[in-house]
């Protein structure tokens, strides 16, 4: 079970507030869908679960814990791109992840271990419809191929949260439909919590159980930066939880 | 008509118009060098064909009336070994450094600085130092190449980490990696295309290094043999070891870059 938990949360630079009194509560196996104008907070939020921007005032836990202060294996991440390694084939790209956590000197697995490891990683490869990848380096891939490996790829390490930063906004609006499905079939799988942030306001009604919108609910025409960005609407939507095969 | 911009040789034009300034170098040598040998059958300047052939001949092929050695193989193994032990050790301090510095802010706030401040040193301004402290030997020669040429492959290699995407940096971390395999898994496979980059790069300089070192104190090497043959007005050893010298340096390069194609396929350009 996992817990988000944000109580009273600032964060500052400076003299400019970017986010004010942020709270916030989500449980387990949600689907959260963040969105909001463009300067609004909302990637700096998802920095701060990410754990490369830390919080100036205020409270961000996991499962009551505070937020640890670099990215780790508990918390995925898929970026709009460049989340990938171009020197790794398709299927060592996804295997990278059970590699560095099973050999910690070496960081490569050999024998049984891989093979173990490497039915895993063709299951997950043939549940995100790159069987015929596997041996392709990622600039051999389309970008929704791409995308597709990057999910598998934090799929595969089982993180409690998944964060997605505008993973389809580089994408064919044609592709984006088949990127749903296969998100939602994965957040259903594996059972993770998921935060999204997009800028595709339909997106975010389709695929989240919620949906928050980040806004300046007030603003000072002469210093535009005393006052930062909250959560205006924190909406629970029906999602598709275990609806969808 | 097109734009200049927009016009193309054909394939067979690339290749004649490539070969076009070497055959118009080679026209204007022939020419003035039978106009000046008409003119005075013992120019030195520019020595006919025939008698640079001649040179060559007795160079590589005949042993050494004195040593004994066949001289031109004698300079080019001296001259290489030193160059390769240089290279090999520049490329290993290089890739270490260059990483610790791209990859470590704590290495890159104390030797940064410093590295900058050495590339800037002129290498042939120590070279006296260097004769003073490590005496006139191999070492002083291999060192003065390593001098040179290392400050800049390491600041290269570490601008080189630092410019990896910090996303592919961030998402390893997600996928659980320590330092240690974020080293060996991400940076370190991804510097050795650079590296081979940096090599050709500062393959020049570590030519002009080598020759400048062998001018000054050495007893065989190309660069020797230039500066020496140089008091007898001896172009026609001179022109040949100049055309070798490029030949051998053309090689080394063409070598590093198939190499790069080859073993990095992942690193080309284009699909």
């Amino acid at each position: 079970m996992t817990q988000v938990t944000v109580k009273r949360l600032w964060k500052t630079y400076g003299e400019q507030v970017v986010l004010e009194n942020v709270n916030l509560e989500i449980g387990h196996h949600e689907f959260v869908t963040i969105v909001g104008a463009s300067g609004c907070g909302k990637t700096t939020f998802l920095k701060m679960l990410l754990g490369i921007e830390t919080p100036s005032k205020g409270q961000f836990l996991i499962d009551g814990e505070p937020l640890p202060t670099e990215p780790g294996p508990d918390r995925g991440i898929v970026f709009q791109r460049y989340s990938l390694f171009p020197h790794l084939r398709v299927i060592d790209n996804l295997l990278l992840g059970l590699e560095l956590r099973g050999a910690p000197f070496a960081a490569r697995l050999f024998g049984a271990r891989r093979r173990q490891a490497l039915e895993r990683a063709d299951e997950l490869l043939e549940a995100v419809g790159l069987q015929g990848s596997a041996d392709k380096y990622p600039r051999q891939l389309s970008g929704g191929m791409q995308q597709r490996l990057s999910i598998a790829q934090s799929v595969i390490c089982e993180p409690k949260i998944l964060l997605l930063d505008e993973p389809f906004g580089a994408l064919d609006p044609g592709i984006t439909a088949d990127m749903h499905t296969l998100i939602l079939k994965l957040w259903n799988m594996k059972k993770m919590t998921i935060f999204m942030v997009t800028h595709d306001l339909q997106e975010s009604f389709e695929l989240g159980t919620r949906l928050l919108v980040f806004d300046k609910v007030r603003l000072d025409p002469q210093s535009p930066e005393a006052f930062g960005a909250t959560i205006t609407y924190n909406i629970p939507l029906k999602g598709h939880r275990e609806t969808t095969t | 008509m097109r734009r200049l911009i927009n016009q193309y040789p054909t394939r067979g034009a690339s290749v004649l118009l490539s070969a076009l300034p070497f055959l118009v170098l080679i026209a204007a040598y022939l020419f003035y060098s039978h106009a000046r040998l008409a003119e005075n059958p013992g120019d030195k300047l520019l020595p006919a064909p025939s008698t640079i052939a001649a040179t060559v001949h007795r160079y590589a092929f005949e042993e050494d009336e004195r040593s004994g050695d066949y001289l031109l193989w004698v300079d080019t193994q001296a001259s290489l070994m030193r160059l390769f032990i240089a290279l090999a050790i520049s490329a290993s301090v290089g890739l270490v450094l260059g990483l610790a510095i791209g990859v470590l802010p704590y290495v890159r706030a104390t030797l940064a600085p410093f590295v900058a401040a050495l590339s800037l040193i002129p290498p042939l301004a120590i070279l006296p130092i260097l004769f003073i402290v490590v005496g006139l030997g191999e070492l002083a020669k291999i060192t003065l190449i390593i001098i040179g040429v290392t400050p800049i492959i390491v600041r290269d290699l570490s601008l080189r980490a630092a410019e990896l995407p910090n996303e592919q940096i961030i998402k390893a971390q997600t996928l659980g990696a320590s330092t240690w395999q974020l080293v060996l898994r991400v940076f370190l496979p991804q510097m050795w295309p650079r590296l081979i980059d940096a090599l050709r790069l500062s393959l020049g300089s570590a030519w002009l290094f080598l020759i400048a070192a062998e001018a000054i104190a050495s007893t065989e090497g190309l660069g020797y043999r230039i500066f020496l043959v140089r008091r007898y007005l001896a172009m026609d050893v001179i022109l040949p070891y100049v055309a070798w010298i490029t030949l051998l340096a053309f090689a080394m390069d063409w070598l590093l870059r198939v190499l790069r194609s080859k073993a990095f396929s992942w690193a080309n350009s284009g699909a």
